[in-house]
């Protein structure tokens, strides 16, 4: 493909494409769904629950900004030749692009959140002599001509940014009425009762306070990242808030790649052992006890090191940090698959020896129905809804696994930005005087937003999928 | 059943047998001794000569599997399969990187670890049924559902936070207990304290949650009717026979960790300096020291399949379904 | 007459305010001392939430939104919880329908005794232990002193059963409440259980509500009936006169429903289904499927009015007609071809046991032992027999579904093997028992029917939507369930869809296993009739394997007895069921709990339980149960004997007497 015209080089890792794979492939399920009532009955009760409705919020703010991270190209260096281009060894995301000069801004060292100064003090030359003080960032308040206008100043941003984020739910909020009154043929009015009541067949409330809260804090954000460090900045002088946006990719890539890894194996030979019997399930069984029997740890530990050593002796096919990093991730993500499917395995073989006894499966053998159609048709169907749940209950563990597997030493590529990586980083710094809390604060606080957004969508997922409900209505 | 028991145990055999041939492959074959030992000397100081006597050090000079040099059975018995693998069968792990016999060294840290993860699991257990059997007592209130969501946060917190926090909060800021570090003997309490805390908080989350779940689960069946129709009052209905049927898969579910805990955890040891079998494994993985990565693999899996068998014995022992059949 | 139990307008509902179910419905009736009153009705009627009300014991989400209950003068519902423990067990005791899930399974029988009599009787100790003893030998468990040690998991479902009885009776309850006794037990079992039952209350002057669906079981054991219907009580009366005359017109198709011996005509059925309570009731809630309805009946619920005696809540009670004998019609003689349709000779199916060490193989559970039968074209076979006599093993291995040990099978003259299994499946379908398990949730109705066409490769594919068209009408099914899930059908039409699923690929035999005994008797009423013109039409032969002797008598032409894997007796349905030769076939008959006034005829109890199959007794495997069981049983396996008319039977006592 000559990209020669464009002035960047599109550069598609391998996780990318698995995350747009991925993403195809839920599109295509949720076409799927929407045409099998018996599929979207469940997701229509999912999407009632306040709980699972606010954490689908919350989720999908991840998922977008995980999105524009995968996103990935290299800038063309602007002293290159037309028409051959050189470009630049950094590679960049869309999301980077948007984030502007957050990336960018880059300190000396460690600041406190919000800072105009750094956290250690040094010898600054002031009027020719030299003077141990705290200097001034380089960044991070530099538009302030004295320490105290921080904190009008960022009081006064703080309200310009929740008020704007007010001003913008409030207009969405507006539109959405009118649109929704004017689908249910209600008046605004009566529409706006039906939503204070809480009568609506969707949660409204929830979601608006929810929307409302994202976009406050979008807003605040937004306006003070502008001229701070939010989050303060990290020891070689990142900005955290930067970083900790960053490791929402690396989070989300590892609790959903990994499961795509598990999937066909749990499914695969877990159906099969159940559905077979026999030597089939002997076997089958044999190679989970094996598995499951090595410790989790070591074993990753292991394969990180395989894939340590290849990438080593084969340099010339990772040109790029980034490509390096990428392929210890995805290396990753197929170890903890590897070593996590069986116990969705163990589960679809107890629910298929169950199922194979059933009338209908008889009822399709006294047809002659072929085995593969059987289970594709009767035995994959119904237990669907087990596999869902286990993805969606998966996902949070993953992402707590990925810090202590970085905190091991066996997780993702120290060059990569997670929040494993920035826990790891910063918890030594604890001993100091005074306490350098920001990064790991940040680090915990981002994670414990999604796994917790993502349990309380799980539980929503799990409740409405309930089997103890779902066989007979 | 001591026929079943035997059975269990002979199944274990070619289990243990698959983790070895795994590991072997995993470790000298995907990852050949001379990729060991140009990781290990670092980029800087690989040569030909490096490599052959790094590998003459740790012993992994000899042919993988058929040593053609050799005669009668020594074709066999003297190679890196014989000497590093199967030699393991008979708990024989060599030396370490630094020297060390590591039989000798797993035996003395197994106490440690057990000191620390074996209160954790016992109180743990207790704790975390008594707090699902009063979510279960006071079920459909207001005290159950916030119960749950309390345990979902707990449970969304990673358990770093829990070791870093408890650290900084009663250690350094409070100086109720020592931040870490270990000792034998009733002096040694002290610096248990701390980790078996953390360790018991930080399962709280899921494990009431679970237990809560077969706890309702059961209270849901014919029986527990029938009991209430007797006249017995809830808490004895919950207790006497709630309990004791839920107790069947919590116990199987808990017993097929017992001998785990030998190994001990990786991430409570190393923050708290304990020097047990857990540090033990981190610091060789850091190292990677894979002498004694690999007799750790090997001592995992042979302990999770004790747990198994003690699982299917603790099964039958629970459930006199199974024990009379 | 003092009433022992009383309950007044008692309304219990799921849920509050307007979208509140009601599931019972202002309830009232009374219960006196020594009296035992039939609650009757279909499932879904509300009898086990009334029963469950009386106990204060609703599932989460029900509550008791009004009325009283009064038991021997004190008002249950206004007790504190405390109190109510107290009732509970000692003033009123329950018994459940499902023996093996209503006792705790992990628990000594003699301790779950011995906790009520702990409670209620406030003993300790050894005394305990005795009384325990005492209590399960009055229920009749043979061997009580060492049953106290045993697991529920180790007895029969008739000594379960009848350890909830002596459980119930520890505390020395003044009412008993029965709720579906003896509804999952066999037939024989049931004998036995109700007997108890009735002992007991002559006894011990107790009061008993017995909540059943089967006028059987009512007309033998209670005083007086109450007829549920939609969570009311739609009539009341004395037994007899209940049973001689019904007023309701409810209570009258459910007569007319039944299968009756001799009765080869058509059934009545009850159009439609029970209401869901969730649909908005208004007027009498019968009358959507009542063939008497007047525009009245659509808006104003009926009140009670006395009639004879009896107490019935229709409009039209005075003035229904009188109710007329259902004509009673023989078989219509379908014509015997004498080529046999399916012919079985020596059919085995064992199963091994593996055992020990190396997990030989011990021994084998001869499920299915030497069975030969044979079916001609348009004629039905029905075999019967009590769970576990190997009966549905016989229809699986017939079409395959299970590996047959030995035996031949032909199908239409060709033997069938491993290797013309697809000849097999286009000539022999099943119908199986469990509506629900027997239709994948996951499947369109339409790729249900169109998966044997499609597997066998039946019919061009074009043709395909067209058959299944017309096999919904057959079945009488709306021609737009083809779109549909099997969720949107209830139990009755789901079996229509089974059998429709059968017929897709015009098979000439079809095994039905139990397809009725998950029904209600209205519903069951319709699918027997849709067999039999199903039959008529197609000319289709019927294996038809069944527990339930008055369905045998409707439908089938001939018949045959399993026990124990074997069949013991073989001929004309009419010939079998009225002079039953074999001991087990008489004992199986007299135990039919009958709604005609006593006939005399009384029941030949059985004593104990069927053996296990795994190591079946030796000589006649009926001997250990059999009154008229000598020398010659203990040693061999008799031969068959013929009768006439084709009507053989195995019996030694049966040769030795003619």
């Amino acid at each position: 493909m000559n990209t020669a015209w464009l002035n960047f080089d599109p550069v598609l890792l391998w996780t990318d494409a698995l995350i747009l794979t991925l993403l195809a492939g839920v599109l295509v399920l949720v076409w799927f769904i929407r045409r099998h009532e018996h599929l979207r009955a469940p997701w229509r009760s999912v999407a009632q629950r306040p709980m699972a409705m606010g954490s689908a919020l919350v989720l999908s703010v991840f998922v977008i900004i995980g999105l524009l991270d995968s996103l990935h190209y290299r800038e063309k260096l602007p002293d290159s030749l037309a028409d051959a281009p050189h470009y630049s060894v950094d590679v960049l995301s869309v999301f980077d692009a948007m984030v502007g000069d957050l990336r960018t801004q880059q300190e000396k060292t460690y600041s406190e959140p919000l800072a105009m100064q750094l956290y250690a003090k040094e010898f600054v030359q002031r009027d020719g002599v030299a003077v141990r003080e705290y200097p001034r960032l380089k960044f991070g308040g530099s538009h302030l001509r004295h320490a105290s206008e921080r904190v009008p100043d960022i009081t006064r941003r703080s309200l310009i940014g929740l008020a704007q984020g007010l001003a913008v739910s409030l207009l969405l909020f507006g539109l959405l009425a009118a649109w929704q009154a004017r689908r249910t043929q209600n008046s605004f009015g009566e529409w706006f009762m039906l939503w204070g009541e809480g009568r609506l067949d969707w949660p409204g409330r929830t979601v608006a306070v929810i929307v409302t809260l994202l976009l406050m804090m979008g807003g605040l954000l937004i306006h003070l990242a502008a001229a701070y460090h939010v989050f303060g900045t990290d020891k070689v002088g990142q900005d955290v808030l930067y970083i900790s946006l960053k490791s929402i990719r690396t989070g989300l890539v590892i609790g959903t790649l990994t499961t795509l890894v598990t999937l066909p194996l749990a499914i695969g030979l877990g159906i099969a052992a159940g559905y077979f019997r026999g030597w089939i399930d002997d076997v089958i069984q044999y190679v989970y006890t094996v598995l499951n029997s090595i410790p989790g740890v070591l074993l990753i530990a292991a394969a990180v090191l395989i894939v340590q050593v290849y990438v080593e002796s084969n340099p010339d096919l990772f040109d790029t940090a980034a490509r390096r990093a990428d392929i210890r991730l995805l290396a990753l993500c197929l170890i903890m698959g590897v070593t996590s499917w069986t116990g969705l395995a163990r589960l679809l073989r107890g629910e298929s020896l169950k199922l194979r006894t059933l009338d209908y499966v008889e009822a399709a053998r006294a047809f002659g129905v072929s085995h593969t159609r059987i289970i594709s048709r009767h035995i994959f169907p119904n237990v669907f809804h087990l596999v869902l749940i286990a993805i969606v209950l998966d996902f949070s563990g993953l992402v707590l696994a990925e810090a202590v597997l970085s905190y091991v030493g066996v997780g993702v590529d120290p060059s990569m930005h997670s929040w494993g990586n920035m826990i790891n980083g910063s918890r030594l710094e604890l001993a100091r005087e005074p306490v350098v809390w920001w990064q790991l604060g940040a680090a915990f606080t981002f994670m414990f937003t999604l796994v917790l957004a993502a349990n309380l969508f799980a539980d929503g997922v799990r409740d409405a999928f309930d089997p103890r409900q779902g066989g007979r209505q | 059943m001591l026929a079943y028991i035997l059975r269990r145990l002979l199944y274990a055999i070619p289990i243990l047998i698959g983790v070895n041939l795994l590991t072997f492959a995993l470790f000298f074959v995907v990852n050949t001794p001379d990729d060991m030992a140009r990781l290990q000397l670092g980029a800087k100081h690989v040569t030909p000569d490096a490599i052959a006597r790094w590998k003459v050090e740790h012993g992994y000079d000899k042919p993988l599997l058929l040593n053609t040099r050799a005669n009668g059975s020594a074709q066999f018995t003297d190679t890196i399969f014989f000497k590093h693998s199967a030699a393991m069968f008979v708990f024989e792990f060599g030396k370490g990187d630094d020297g060390r016999n590591i039989g000798n060294e797993i035996r003395t840290r197994m106490g440690p670890s057990l000191a620390i993860a074996l209160p954790v699991f016992v109180i743990g257990l207790l704790v975390n049924i008594t707090f699902a059997l009063l979510m279960v007592f006071f079920r459909s209130t207001y005290l159950d559902l916030w119960g749950v969501v309390l345990c979902v946060v707990l449970m969304s917190i990673s358990g770093l936070f829990y070791i870093i926090a408890g650290q900084y909060f009663i250690s350094k800021l409070w100086n109720l207990l020592p931040i870490s570090g270990f000792a034998g003997g009733i002096d040694g309490l002290r610096f248990i304290v701390l980790p078996v805390l953390i360790g018991v908080v930080a399962g709280i989350g899921s494990g009431a949650r679970w237990y809560r779940t077969i706890f309702l689960e059961e209270i849901g069946k014919d029986y527990v009717r029938t009991a209430r129709a007797k006249g017995l009052s809830e808490v004895r209905v919950l207790f006497r026979h709630v309990l004791k049927n839920g107790m069947i898969p919590i116990l199987t579910g808990a017993v097929v960790v017992l001998p785990l805990l030998f190994m001990g955890s990786l991430i409570t040891e190393s923050f708290f300096g304990i020097p047990g079998l857990g540090s033990y494994t981190i610091d060789a993985i850091q190292a990677q020291d894979f002498a004694v990565v690999r007799a750790m693999v090997f001592l995992g899996s042979f302990l999770y399949i004790v747990g198994l068998i003690l699982t299917d014995i603790s099964y039958s022992w629970a459930d006199p379904r199974v024990r009379l059949q | 007459m003092n009433a022992l139990l009383k309950v007044d307008k008692l309304v219990t509902a799921f849920g509050r305010g307007d979208d509140a179910l009601r599931v019972v419905d202002g309830i009232s009736f009374h219960v006196a001392a020594g009296e035992t009153y039939a609650l009757l009705g279909e499932s879904g009627c509300g009898k086990s939430m009334t029963a469950l009300s009386l106990m204060r014991l609703l599932p989460d989400g029900g509550h008791i939104a009004s009325g009283s209950v009064q038991l021997d003068g004190l008002d249950v519902l206004v007790l504190p919880e405390f109190d109510m423990r107290g009732v509970r067990g000692g003033g009123m005791a329950m018994i459940f329908q499902e023996p093996m899930l209503a006792l705790n399974p992990v628990i000594k029988v003699g301790t779950q005794i011995a906790e009520a009599l702990e409670l209620h009787q406030h003993l300790t100790g050894e005394a305990t232990w005795d009384a325990a003893c005492a209590l399960l030998n009055s229920v009749g468990v043979p061997d009580a002193e060492r049953r106290l040690d045993s697991y529920p998991f180790e007895l029969s479902g008739g000594l379960r059963q009848r350890v909830m009885i002596a459980m119930a009776l520890a505390g020395k309850p003044k009412l008993l409440i029965a709720d579906e006794p003896t509804t999952a037990l066999d037939v024989t079992i049931q004998a036995q259980v109700l007997e108890v039952l009735r002992k007991l209350r002559t006894e011990q002057q107790m009061g008993m509500l017995l909540i059943t669906h089967d006028l059987g079981v009512v007309a033998e054991n209670a005083d007086r009936v109450g007829v549920m219907y939609a969570g009311e009580l739609v009539e009341e009366g004395a037994r007899d006169a209940f049973f001689a005359a019904p007023k309701h017109p409810y209570s009258r198709m459910l007569f007319e429903a039944l299968p009756r011996p001799g009765d080869g005509g058509r059934l009545t059925t009850i159009p439609g289904q029970v209401p869901g309570f969730d649909d908005k009731l208004q007027g009498c809630r019968f009358a959507p499927r009542c063939p008497h309805t007047i525009a009245r009946c659509q808006s104003e619920s009926p009140d009670w009015q006395e009639l004879n005696g009896q107490r019935v809540r229709c409009h039209l009670a005075a003035e229904l007609p009188v109710r007329i004998e259902r004509e009673l019609t023989a078989h219509a003689k379908s014509t015997q071809s004498e080529e046999p349709l399916l012919q079985v000779e020596g059919l085995k199916v064992h199963f091994p046991v593996r055992r020990g060490f190396f997990q030989r193989t011990v021994g084998h559970v001869r499920a299915v032992d030497d069975v030969s039968l044979s079916i001609q074209a348009g004629r039905t076979l029905a075999l019967v027999g009590e769970s576990g006599c190997g009966k549905t093993t016989v229809g699986k291995a017939l079409l395959r579904l299970i590996e047959p040990t030995a035996g031949t099978v032909s199908l239409g003259g060709e033997i069938i093997h491993a290797n013309n299994a697809a000849t097999l499946r286009r000539r022999a379908q099943m119908v199986f028992q469990d509506p629900f398990s027997s239709l994948n949730p996951r499947m369109r109705v339409a790729d249900i029917l169109l998966e044997g066409m499609d597997a066998l490769g039946v019919g061009a594919a074009k043709d395909r939507r067209e058959v299944m068209t017309q096999l919904l009408r057959q079945v009488g099914l709306p021609e737009d369930a083809g779109g549909r899930y099997p969720h949107a059908f209830s139990g009755g039409q789901r079996q229509r869809i089974a059998i429709a699923r059968a017929l897709a690929v015009s098979p000439q035999l079809v095994i039905c296993d139990e397809p009725t005994s998950a029904l209600d008797v209205s519903v069951q009423a319709q699918i027997l009739n849709l067999l039999k013109d199903l039959q008529d039409s197609l000319g289709l032969a019927y294996l038809f394997i069944t527990h339930n002797l008055a369905v045998v008598d409707y439908l089938a032409h001939d018949v045959a007895v399993m026990y124990l894997g074997r069949i013991v007796e073989q001929g004309a349905a009419a010939d079998v069921l009225s002079s039953p030769r074999h001991p087990y076939t008489q004992a199986l008959v007299s135990a039919v709990p009958r709604i005609e006034p006593q006939t005399g005829q009384h029941i030949i109890r059985l004593e104990g339980d069927q053996p296990s199959p795994l190591n079946p007794p030796q000589g006649c495997h009926f001997h250990p149960r059999c009154s008229h069981a000598i020398e010659v049983c203990r040693q061999t396996f008799p031969d068959p004997t013929l009768l006439e008319n084709g009507h053989w039977v195995r019996c030694h006592w049966v040769v030795a007497q003619s």
